[in-house]
């Protein structure tokens, strides 16, 4: 008998009562309540169902929320000693998605006792612990949650703040400018530490470590953050002006994680960075000595296009980003929209709006499905990283808006000029297009002409504009939201 | 050198007009401007002084100019000014922009100070070449 093919008939044509042995359909075992009206205090989640062919998307769907709370396989009769009715799970609605027959909008209310106070692990564990390789399923995606004020407040939330950062590095009315070093690996500490002194001399406000530098036989972890910490002064005192470059603190095990973040900070560094891939908890931790060192947290979201890409299977950037903001990072890659990196203009407005605001209004063509309040979490810094340059400096502020980090990796070291004559064009297009948008000019109509006459005074800027003017990266998206004028189906 | 804090350091110095036009902005945002000036321009000198309270009732960009021209008089030689647009709504209540609308005559910028420490460690001050003569007297 198929797992999802079960009878609610007993063997002599009786209806069977809730809890006689055997196996019985998710949607009779309460899984499924269209009916049910979720609480304010509810955690919901929709997901992105497509059943097998032939399975009812009902009972696909009410047996995604039995597995993702109280239910197993068979009925069980240890489900009464317990409050069952109150912990399971309840799918209150099944909806087909426009345009794409065969997968359905699935929301499913989880009562807020399932869940442990201030854990992203057990979140996650709950939410995508084991129904994603469910065989009834051909694909299944977690699309969005909305988390009750009760359960956003039992998290630390970012560890500094956009408003914080900003008073602590002195930098308002702008993005923050950034450069990844390049090239990301094989450089010795003598030499990486040049790359950052010459960009943040030139003009930026951050250097990077890329997502994989962390102590490789050709630059050990100690000598990167030293002459790091020597460019960052030499190029503070240069130009009057707080610097900072993102030590990435990644390492094999949270006790070298620990030393890597108390060195940093023993030498005075503004930020430490970690990667996605080293997992919830260890992110949660850092963020935590993070608050407690006065120290910014960069975030690189280094492997999530494994599942967030796809339309079809995974889980959504925008679950990732909320995630994020209540585990504590404070700054996020979150997508360029125009550089080399997946970015539906539409969907990226969804996840800035996710890290930059305390209330996130339903807004279906931003693919956000719920209200969201966020009490007062620290808001989140967004980057934009991959493949941008500035003469795309209209677009991206007007796209992005102000609280973001951009960062010119190739777009500053790949400069003609230098690494220093790179930064200065991207600093130079950067308070030019500010300046212009605030005196009131129409910047994305007039970015070009705007850059033009920046360039004029200042030929870095012009070497720029001339030698990467044409290049852009226009490739269809693969994840879109749904709700548009034109939709884009799943691959 | 060139002190670089600020939105607008790597622009040509700001005109009258140029400072106007970024001043009616911040009102126009409900903003408060306010004027600050020093003569010590550590990156990490937070507090400079204040040119009277942040303007919070002031509507027009003409009565801010004022305050600037004012505030020049006193000190323009010998300082630098910035102007600030600050937001008191809530969620943000700090500043939201800052410019730099005076500097001193010469800017001779800052010495970096490198002390030995353990192991390659260095322990590394900035201090502003000018702080060296007593305040007042400095530019």
């Amino acid at each position: 008998m198929s797992i999802v093919d079960k009878s609610v008939k007993a063997a002599d044509g009786q209806a069977r009562s809730r809890y006689s042995a055997g196996v019985m359909e998710y949607r009779n075992m309460g899984y499924w309540q269209p009916d049910y009206e979720p609480k304010d205090t509810d955690i919901i989640a929709c997901f992105r169902v497509t059943p097998q062919d032939g399975v009812d998307p009902i009972e696909a769907s009410a047996a995604i929320a039995g597995e993702s709370s109280t239910a197993t396989w068979t009925v069980v009769w240890t489900d009464r000693l317990t409050a069952c009715e109150k912990y399971r799970a309840k799918c209150y609605r099944v909806d087909p998605v426009p345009n794409a027959p065969g997968s359905y909008f699935a929301f499913i209310a989880y009562e807020l006792d399932l869940f442990e106070p201030g854990s992203i692990a057990n979140l996650s564990a709950s939410i995508i612990g084991n129904v994603f390789g469910f065989k009834p399923l051909k694909a299944l995606r977690l699309e969005d949650m909305r988390f009750p004020v009760a359960y956003v407040k039992t998290f630390q939330g970012p560890a500094t703040g956009i408003v914080v950062e900003r008073e602590r590095l002195d930098k308002f009315g702008r993005p923050l400018l950034g450069a990844t070093v390049k090239p990301k690996l094989g450089l010795s500490g003598r030499n990486y530490g040049r790359v950052v002194y010459e960009a943040l001399k030139g003009g930026l406000d951050f250097t990077k470590d890329d997502e994989n530098i962390n102590s490789q036989p050709f630059m050990h972890w100690r000598e990167r953050f030293l002459y790091c910490m020597e460019a960052v002064n030499k190029a503070q005192a240069a130009t009057g002006e707080v610097k900072g470059t993102y030590l990435n603190i990644t390492a094999a095990t949270m006790e070298d994680m620990y030393e890597r973040a108390e060195f940093a900070a023993e030498l005075g560094s503004v930020i430490v960075m970690i990667d996605l891939v080293i997992g919830y908890t260890a992110i949660q931790s850092m963020a935590k000595w993070c608050r407690k060192h006065d120290m910014i947290l960069h975030l690189h979201r280094a492997g999530h296009s494994t599942y967030t890409r796809q339309k079809s299977h995974g889980v959504s950037f925008r679950v990732i980003a909320k995630w994020m903001r209540l585990a504590g990072v404070d700054h996020i890659h979150a997508g360029t929209v125009v550089g080399k990196l997946e970015g539906d203009p539409n969907a990226t407005k969804g996840y800035y709006d996710i890290c930059r605001e305390d209330y996130n209004p339903q807004n279906l063509e931003h693919g956000l499905f719920f209200d969201q309040h966020w009490a007062s979490l620290n808001k989140l810094m967004p980057v934009a990283s991959g493949g941008i340059h500035a003469g795309q400096m209209h677009q991206l502020l007007d796209l992005l808006g102000e609280d973001v980090v951009f960062q010119f990796g190739g777009g500053t070291i790949g400069h003609p000029m230098g690494i220093a004559a790179g930064a200065t064009a991207n600093r130079v297009a950067l308070e030019a297009m500010i300046f212009a948008r605030n005196s009131g000019r129409d910047i994305l109509a007039e970015g070009p002409e705007i850059l033009e006459d920046a360039a004029k005074t200042c030929t870095p800027l012009k070497q720029a504009l001339d030698t990467w003017k044409d290049v852009s990266f226009n490739y269809a998206s693969t994840d879109t939201p749904d709700f548009v004028a034109s939709v884009t189906p799943a691959e | 050198m060139r002190i670089t804090q600020g939105c607008f350091s790597f622009l040509p110095d700001l005109t009258d007009d140029q400072i106007r036009a970024q001043v009616q902005y911040c009102i126009d945002k409900g903003w408060a401007v306010n004027i600050e000036y020093t003569d010590d321009p550590h990156p990490r000198n937070t507090f400079w002084e204040m040119w009277d309270l942040p303007m919070f009732d002031v509507k027009d960009a003409a009565g801010v100019m004022l305050e600037l021209n004012a505030c020049r008089k006193a000190h323009a030689d010998r300082t630098y000014i910035r102007l600030s647009g600050f937001d008191s709504s809530h969620g943000w209540e700090s500043v939201r922009i800052s410019f730099i609308v005076n500097r001193p005559k010469e800017e001779p910028g800052f010495r970096l100070v490198r002390q030995e420490g353990p192991g390659r460690q260095q322990i590394y001050t900035t201090q502003a070449y000018a702080v060296d003569r007593p305040e007042g007297q400095r530019y």
